[in-house]
């Protein structure tokens, strides 16, 4: 996995509280077999006005202008910002691999579905969860002519805005895993002889288990 | 010995080590696999040079893809057909047992794993679904993990995880006939929303809990992870060692004694901490429909539509005027005045036979409504498909002029050729009213199996407590 460094993006903000897993990518893209590619279908029922098929070139469908990905202003973000239980719904990991293959490295919203936050992590996508006071006062001003740009520090557990400087905490150990970009089944497997010695012990105390 | 709770010992008893900052290496002793979240996990072992750790710990069936019609003919659709095709000959390659389309015992993950006895209590069980939640009815800690996740369980047979906090909910008193499973659930999430369960591991208790049969108590944790939760369980009773019992997979007769034993002892014990608990009053309860986008816009058959304009909070609010307006909905409408175009019977959530009972017994007699469309029932399973036929029910549901399918997830999320054109409304037994769930523009009501046979037989939602 890539290692996560301080970047600065600009903010696309999505107002609209309980985004479910079925918007951010329709199950039509979920026969795909492949990890990339998902990124041009991102929300593609609200990004699109015509009906999207896998396979189809999407540069000659009509997209929605009234949909925030669409509009000028935010081409390019590199940060969503959200409102409350983003990523509710489905646990399909599709859902992290297409805002990562559209682009975003960052989520900002006050909260996420459980399943869906453990999957960003697994995708080198940092989850931010803001006071939804703090999250609201980003929205006012992700809204103006152009687009807002955020410094994120993970290291530091800090956002820069302008003059302003927005603190938040990550889990030290997944935070160590997004900053060393570090490979969870590599790291469980340093612990095989603790999984060995379980299952010998289980063997005994519940053999149905291994019948 | 501090009291503890079910979910302290079904998480004490699959720890395999704890870092020092609490995360834990957790053991997992059951994964369901399907075609959707699996290729790329499979991939990934493959690139890695990796082998699951333990074949015999997984269990694989082809569900989301599957056509529920002409089964003969195979997959039209190119696509689906090369996903259903891609989890066969990983199922091969790595030695994983699979039902695959033609047998009798394929059907939905969350239906054949319990009915295999795949799934026992005391168990922990993944799936690449958010509704592995299901399986913790039986007394288990079962959640919904990511592709990755997926992966990683093959390769380790464990999850890097960290502890939830701990929900109880009371369910007391007792449920009125027509109040099923499905209504209960549905009327916990009206109350505590989809976002109330986020972070924590729901026990359902309570009076009303444990009337219901094993079936039924599927239906409820089905949809913990709807309320926010992604495991959800119900403690072991004798309803749960009957279920288990002579099922393919259960523990072997000198096993069973020592099975059991430790089966009882899965409950909470007296005086054991909740970090939050939720009282509910099954009696006070009532059938319930959703009329929204999301589970929580949810209310009783006996009322009327939601007004946005009654309600102080301005994001709410807002959320609740979309909804409307996607659902083509007035505020204020009797919920029993909604007319439908469809009526979907199936999902992991109602597809197996007691729904499929229950189902049939109000719509023995009487026939689909000239302006429904389509009334479908999909079981869950072929073994479910069979036991129905057995006992006539689908002679029931063909006469009064519903489709009878194959098993599938069909409709509930539309990856199949079944699903709703735009503006239509479907009565659906499924989980999720999410926009374009059914369909792109599609409109789901969320009821029970009974609700969704009487709504296809008046045409709109009808109270069956009136029937």
């Amino acid at each position: 996995m890539e290692k996560f460094t301080p970047f600065a993006g600009a903010v696309c903000p999505l107002d609209r509280a309980n985004v479910d897993t079925d918007a951010i990518i329709p199950k039509q893209f979920l026969k795909s077999i492949k990890r990339s590619g998902f990124g041009p279908n991102l929300f593609d029922e609200w990004r699109y006005l015509d009906h999207g098929e896998p396979g189809m070139d999407n540069s000659k469908r009509q997209p929605n202008p009234d949909f925030i990905l669409n509009d000028p202003r935010y081409q390019g973000a590199s940060i969503l910002l959200a409102r409350e239980n983003f990523g509710c719904g489905s646990s399909r990991e599709h859902a992290p691999w297409a805002l990562a293959d559209y682009g975003f490295r960052v989520i900002i919203a006050p909260g996420y579905a459980d399943i869906f936050y453990n999957n960003c992590f697994k995708n080198s996508i940092l989850p931010i969860v803001l006071d939804a006071e703090v999250a609201d006062g980003l929205f006012n001003k992700a809204g103006g002519e152009t687009a807002l740009h955020i410094d994120v520090d993970l290291e530091q557990q800090q956002l820069r805005v302008g003059d302003e400087v927005i603190k938040f905490e990550v889990d030290p150990f997944r935070r160590h895993c997004l900053l060393e970009g570090l490979d969870d089944i590599g790291l469980t497997l340093q612990h095989v002889d603790a999984i060995d010695a379980y299952e010998e012990r289980r063997r005994v105390v519940a053999p149905w288990l291994f019948a | 010995m501090y009291p503890k709770t079910l979910y302290d010992k079904l998480w004490d008893d699959h720890v395999v080590r704890t870092g020092e900052d609490g995360t834990a290496l957790l053991y997992i002793d059951r994964q369901l696999v399907h075609e959707v979240t699996s290729p790329q996990a499979f991939e990934g072992l493959r690139l890695a040079g990796r082998k699951p750790r333990r074949v015999d710990a997984n269990l694989a069936t082809p569900d989301h893809n599957v056509p529920t019609t002409d089964r003969d003919q195979g997959i039209a659709d190119p696509v689906s057909r090369l996903q259903v095709e891609t989890l066969g000959r990983n199922c091969v390659d790595f030695g994983i047992t699979e039902f695959d389309m033609d047998d009798i015992r394929q059907g939905i993950v969350h239906v054949i794993g319990p009915e295999q006895g795949a799934v026992l209590p005391g168990m922990t069980v993944v799936c690449g679904d958010s509704h592995t939640s299901t399986h913790g009815a039986l007394g288990t800690l079962a959640f919904g993990i990511g592709t990755s996740e997926v992966e990683h369980v093959l390769a380790t047979q464990c999850l890097i995880q960290k502890k939830s906090r701990s929900m109880l909910i009371e369910v007391d008193g007792k449920a009125a006939a027509g109040v099923t499973a499905k209504d209960i659930i549905l009327a916990i999430i009206g109350e505590i929303g989809t976002a109330g369960g986020t972070g924590y591991a729901i026990e359902f208790a309570g009076e009303a809990i444990r009337d219901l049969s094993v079936e039924g108590r599927m239906t409820l944790c089905n949809m913990a992870i709807e309320a926010g939760a992604r495991a959800g369980f119900i403690a072991v009773d004798d309803k749960t060692i009957d279920y288990v019992k002579r099922r393919p997979y259960a523990p072997s007769e000198d096993q069973w004694q020592q099975a059991v034993v430790y089966w009882k002892s899965l409950h909470s014990d007296e005086g054991a901490v909740f970090d939050k608990v939720v009282r509910i009053n099954a009696a006070a309860l009532v059938p319930q429909v959703t009329w929204g986008t999301s589970p929580e816009m949810v209310v009783g058959i006996d009322a009327r539509v939601p007004d946005p304009e009654s309600i102080d909070d301005a994001v709410k609010a807002d959320g609740m005027r979309r909804a409307l307006d996607y659902m083509g909905l007035e505020a204020n409408t009797p919920i029993t005045e909604i007319v439908l175009d469809k009526v979907f019977i199936g999902s992991c959530t109602n597809s197996r036979i007691e729904d499929l009972r229950a189902a049939a017994a109000v719509v023995k007699g009487h026939g689909v409504a000239d302006t429904i469309t389509l009334a479908m029932v999909v079981p869950g399973s072929g073994l479910v498909k069979q036991q129905a036929e057995e006992e006539g029910l689908d002679a029931i549901f063909i006469d009064a002029g519903f489709e009878w399918r194959d098993p599938g997830c069909s409709m509930c999320l539309a990856m199949n050729a079944d699903r709703l054109e735009p503006g239509e409304r479907c009565a659906s037994t499924s989980n999720r009213n999410f926009e374009g769930r059914q369909g792109q523009g599609g409109r789901t009501h969320l009821v029970s199996p009974a609700m969704a046979a009487a709504a296809a037989i008046a045409g709109h939602f009808v109270d069956i407590r009136e029937l």
